[in-house]
């Protein structure tokens, strides 16, 4: 069955005034709330010259600590965003019952949740590990950079172009009202006719190119750019660990892009992969999606398990308790995350032996992550505790997280699905691990090497303030969801009407605004460390006694990282440096060949993403043009031959003795 | 990973490498593209098991039995087998610094990467002239995407190629023409080794069905 | 495999001990006795297989055994004479990528045949899916 296309313009496509969601209050005041500011952004940036500051240092930069802070930016400013749906789903849930409707229209409702689960996966998750295994795995390697410094800029400007994609949506169009997986056949073309669904899939095909290319990138900067002498099994943790993400982020990320791809050409080209005639089948879609979205749980999360370990052997002033026995487990959880996506399913009906196969294999996984934890608390067991803000983040984390995990393995018995399959209990149960071991990990590693980055410590009251207000906020905001969901209460409802519900939203909400005091504080957190950096200044470039290499160059780091490569012996290569007096050496510095910067990488992620804008709307010309563009662009681009050049001997020398003065008067 | 950090018994520990050269360009270029070639081998994988979980489904519509010509796809599997080992010959000529021999079997390559581009083309006119378009069934969607997909790689590969004939022309055999050259010799190949795949289960596989 | 002269097999495997002498990177290419015997072999490999479906002297199980059978040495076939793979390339990691995939592509391909075989046959028993509208 081909659906008759509506009318579109040669010109414009489906984009008319039409497309602006002026009838919409909330979304007008956003748009002019966003455009005040904006233009104040934009004014303030022109007034103080810095666009060609920007443009030459940042935006083009290929050096992998820099596209690093911009990969934290992009998560902390898409983090925002995704809040503030969270905050809107709470405030409706709780308001709309006794027969009010709240203030949420059903259409805007279900864009909420949508895009709330997009963004804070893909746009702020994603971002966020990414940048920190960008910033930390080539120091912690001994490396200059990554191996392919302009994939990594390019890499960084197509992940934001999806997120320019699904904030465009935000003001022209409209968002998908699918549930962050786009399950079809809602997702299909004659149940999703609008702009929503394509607006989804182009933001996750440009971001996921990115995601891709990035995942090879660090992989081969593991395997290729270790600091001599640096066996495999003297690698940091958190090393580790990226290895393990980056190897499931290429092997997952490709069968999503595939999925969508599929979807797609449903809704474009009217194929009948997951159409319900035509021999189609919607659940073929759930699988494959399914076969990404497991392993990308564990992209999100294995990458902090490292952040953990190297917390808590540097707070504790330990070595890390069982080193080999957590290589190990990460290898192992990444092998066995391919072999339980169906537990995301069990209720579609495949019967017995399937959903006991992978009942099984998920529980065999708490196996490797209990090992884990294990390994932190005998790190702890007799160790010299410091009790500072990344610390407390990490006991928080080990706490929380266990909890997630139990509620997991309960999850993963298919009995018990059939009963908590899509209620509030899975997803109290997602945000326990998500927020208490992505987030929670993130808190820990901003506060663990943001003085590495920027040189001076983070603030340490309003840090407390913000630990305060989140732990128990979150506990506040999905422990009644728990409870609701054993009581049966599904998720992604707008009304209620059972009244004696409501005190649960209530709550929920209220943890809800304790958890946005703590993302405030730590907004004042920031400001006032950068206010007061002179006093938490860091000179030494080893604030916290650190026992890895990323600790053994300045604070900042120079552009290339080290003058001289570091000769690693141990595992703990600072530490081991540190204990057997090493020299810090003064003379006999060297030309140091660099990646030159480039303004490709920019260019072509724009082309893409206005490709994906064309491809939304339906604009074929510009599709046509932009298209002929991207690959007229990258062959250009590879006519380039001369993408490196030498930093000299003198300003090496000069850095250098900077860094010997600074130290000297600590 | 290397000998040299092993230090003498009598020699001190070193802790920084003092004598260090830069990494030669393209180092990691190889096991990069490598790597990006098993990425895309997964999105083949998912195509092949769409294929596999769909391709039964032709919904009252042509089975492979009613479509399929295989004289034709046997000539297109030739045709993708002489491109392979003319390019495995380009190769041969980089690595004799031969820059014409490179230039004549890349540009020999590139006829029969056409050649197959064309049959595949005419193949799928006819079909959706029969009314067996890939909208007609999950089957014929599944069959359409996974040998499309394939044919798109092609044309990639294919433009690329004439992109480095230019390059090899106008810069001669340097390092990193040979580094490209290298990677789109994984590229024509790894192409090839999904045509393996696809013309045996989909379409002598499909005759069996 | 036999060995070409310009391999630069002393360079493989990323070694820090032996800098630059400006061939650093090592490029595969085979010998012309390499390209010849995978061309044969490839077009025996795919002629048979050609050959059992369009004049079928076998049943149609053991069609799809044999067929299956000549795919995958081909490929074999391709991998070591078209693709040069070496379990020694770039210190055993291409090797290791390749096998992972392989891993992976299995579970993907079996998992998915596995799991909606069993949702067809439980959720739609008594319907052919090739007939369906």
């Amino acid at each position: 069955m081909i659906p008759q296309p509506a009318p579109v313009s040669p010109i414009l496509g489906k984009l008319s005034l039409d497309a602006l969601p002026l009838h919409e209050p909330i979304v007008v005041a956003t748009f002019c709330g966003v455009a005040i500011g904006g233009i104040g952004l934009v004014a303030a940036l022109t007034y103080f010259k810095l666009w060609g500051y920007l443009w030459k240092n940042w935006f083009t930069s290929v050096d992998h600590k820099k596209i690093g802070i911009m990969y934290m930016i992009l998560g902390l400013v898409m983090f925002l965003r995704g809040f503030a749906d969270a905050l809107m789903m709470r405030l409706q849930q709780a308001l709309a019952f006794n027969g009010s409707e709240g203030y949420l229209n059903a259409h805007h409702f279900d864009q909420v949740f949508t895009a709330h689960g997009v963004i804070m996966i893909f746009f702020v998750a994603m971002p966020f590990v990414t940048g920190l295994m960008n910033y930390i795995v080539p120091l912690q390697i001994g490396a200059r950079d990554v191996s392919f410094p302009f994939l990594n800029n390019f890499s960084f400007w197509m992940t934001t172009g999806g997120a320019v994609l699904v904030m465009a949506s935000l003001f022209v169009g409209e968002f998908a009202q699918t549930g962050w997986l786009a399950y079809p056949p809602l997702s299909g073309i004659l149940y999703s006719p609008g702009v929503g669904v394509d607006y989804y899939l182009w933001a996750l095909q440009v971001a996921g190119v990115g995601t891709t290319l990035s995942g090879i990138n660090l992989i081969v900067t593991i395997l290729k750019l270790r600091a001599p002498g640096m066996s495999l099994m003297k690698m940091p943790v958190f090393t580790w660990t990226s290895l393990c993400t980056n190897v499931l982020i290429v092997a997952s990320f490709p069968v999503l892009t595939a999925a969508l791809a599929l979807l797609g050409l449903d809704r474009y080209a009217h194929t009948n992969f997951f159409t319900n005639d035509f021999g189609g089948s919607a659940m073929m879609y759930v699988n494959l999606i399914w076969i990404w979205g497991h392993p990308e749980v564990y992209i999100l999360i294995l990458p902090l398990f490292g952040v953990f370990s190297e917390v808590t052997s540097t707070f504790s002033g330990k070595k890390l308790f069982g080193y080999s026995s957590m290589v190990y487990a990460t290898i192992v959880i990444t092998i066995l995350s391919y072999l339980v996506w169906l537990h995301h399913f069990f209720t579609m009906g495949s019967g017995a032996s399937v959903n006991s196969f992978f009942g099984i294999t998920t529980m065999v996984i708490s196996i490797p992550t209990g090992a884990k934890i294990f390994n932190w608390l005998f790190t702890m067991y007799r160790g010299r505790i410091r009790f500072e803000l990344p610390m407390m983040w990490t006991i928080a984390f080990m706490l929380t997280f266990a909890i997630g995990g139990m509620t997991g393995v309960m999850l993963a018995i298919p009995p018990a699905d059939f009963v908590l399959h899509n209620s509030l209990f899975l997803i109290a149960h997602f945000h326990n691990v998500i927020i208490g071991g992505v987030l929670f990990g993130l808190f820990a590693a901003i506060n663990f090497w943001w003085p590495k980055a920027f040189g001076f410590k983070l603030n340490e009251f309003w840090g407390k303030v913000s630990f305060w207000c989140w732990v128990p906020g979150f506990w506040l905001a999905f422990l009644p969801l728990y409870i609701m969901g054993l009581m049966g209460v599904t998720r992604r409802m707008r009304v209620f009407d059972d009244p004696s519900l409501q005190i649960f939203f209530v709550v929920a909400a209220l943890g809800a605004a304790l958890i946005a005091a703590g993302i405030g504080a730590m907004l004042v957190q920031f400001a006032v460390s950068i206010w007061k950096r002179e006093e938490l200044k860091d000179v030494t470039g080893d604030p916290w006694g650190g026992r890895t290499l990323e600790w053994a160059t300045s604070s900042p780091p120079p552009e290339y990282n080290f003058a001289f490569t570091p000769v690693i012996h141990d595992l703990d290569a600072w530490y081991d440096m540190k204990s057997r007096g090493c020299e810090r050496p003064l003379t006999g510095f060297k030309d140091i060949h660099m990646p030159s910067n480039t303004g490709a990488g920019v260019i072509l992620a724009g082309i893409s993403t206005l490709i994906g804008f064309a491809l939304i709307w339906h604009i074929w010309w510009l599709v046509g043009v932009s298209f002929v563009a991207l690959i007229g662009g990258a062959i250009f681009h590879t006519f380039n031959y001369n993408r490196d050049f030498d930093i000299p001997a003198e300003t090496v020398a000069e850095t250098e003795a900077a860094r010997t003065r600074q130290l000297a008067g600590a | 990973m290397s000998t040299t950090t092993i230090p003498a018994a009598d020699e001190p520990v070193r802790f920084y490498d003092f004598d260090e050269h830069p990494h030669p360009e393209g180092y990691s270029t190889m096991l990069g593209f490598w790597i990006y070639l098993m990425s895309d081998c997964l999105i083949f994988a998912i195509l092949f098991a769409c294929y596999a979980v769909l391709g039964g489904n032709f919904a009252g519509g042509p089975g492979p039995k009613d479509l399929f010509d295989l004289p034709l796809v046997a000539l297109n599997t030739a045709m993708l087998l002489f491109s392979s080992i003319t390019y495995g010959f380009a190769m041969l000529g980089m690595a004799k610094g031969n820059k014409t021999q490179v230039l004549i079997w890349l540009a020999i390559t590139l006829v029969f990467g056409g050649c197959f581009l064309g049959i595949e083309l005419y193949e799928f006119s006819e079909l959706i002239h029969e009314g067996a378009g890939p909208w007609r069934s999950a089957f014929l969607s599944s069959f359409f995407t996974l040998v499309g997909t394939h044919g798109l790689h092609v044309t990639f590969g294919s433009i690329w190629l004439i992109t480095l004939m230019v390059q090899v022309s106008r810069f001669g055999l340097t390092a990193a023409n040979q580094r490209r050259l290298a990677c789109l010799s994984l590229f024509w190949h790894f192409l090839d080794v999904i045509w393996i795949g696809v013309f045996t289960f989909v379409y002598l596989m499909g005759m069996l069905r | 495999m036999s060995h070409d002269p310009h391999a630069h097999d002393a360079h493989a495997h990323g070694d820090h001990g032996d800098h630059g002498h400006g061939h650093g990177v090592e490029i595969p290419h085979g010998s012309m006795r390499d390209y010849v015997i995978g061309f044969v072999l490839s077009v025996i490999l795919t002629a048979i297989p050609f050959y059992l479906v369009m004049e079928r002297p076998f049943s149609n199980g053991v069609t799809a055994a044999a067929i299956m059978g000549f795919a995958v040495i081909q490929i074999l076939v391709h991998m070591v004479y078209f693709l040069h793979l070496k379990p020694s390339a770039e210190g055993g990691w291409t090797m290791t990528a390749l096998v992972f995939t392989i891993i992976v592509v299995a579970i993907m391909l079996s998992g998915s045949l596995w799991v909606m075989y069993h949702l067809n046959a439980n959720m739609m028993p008594m319907m052919d899916p090739s007939q369906l509208p």
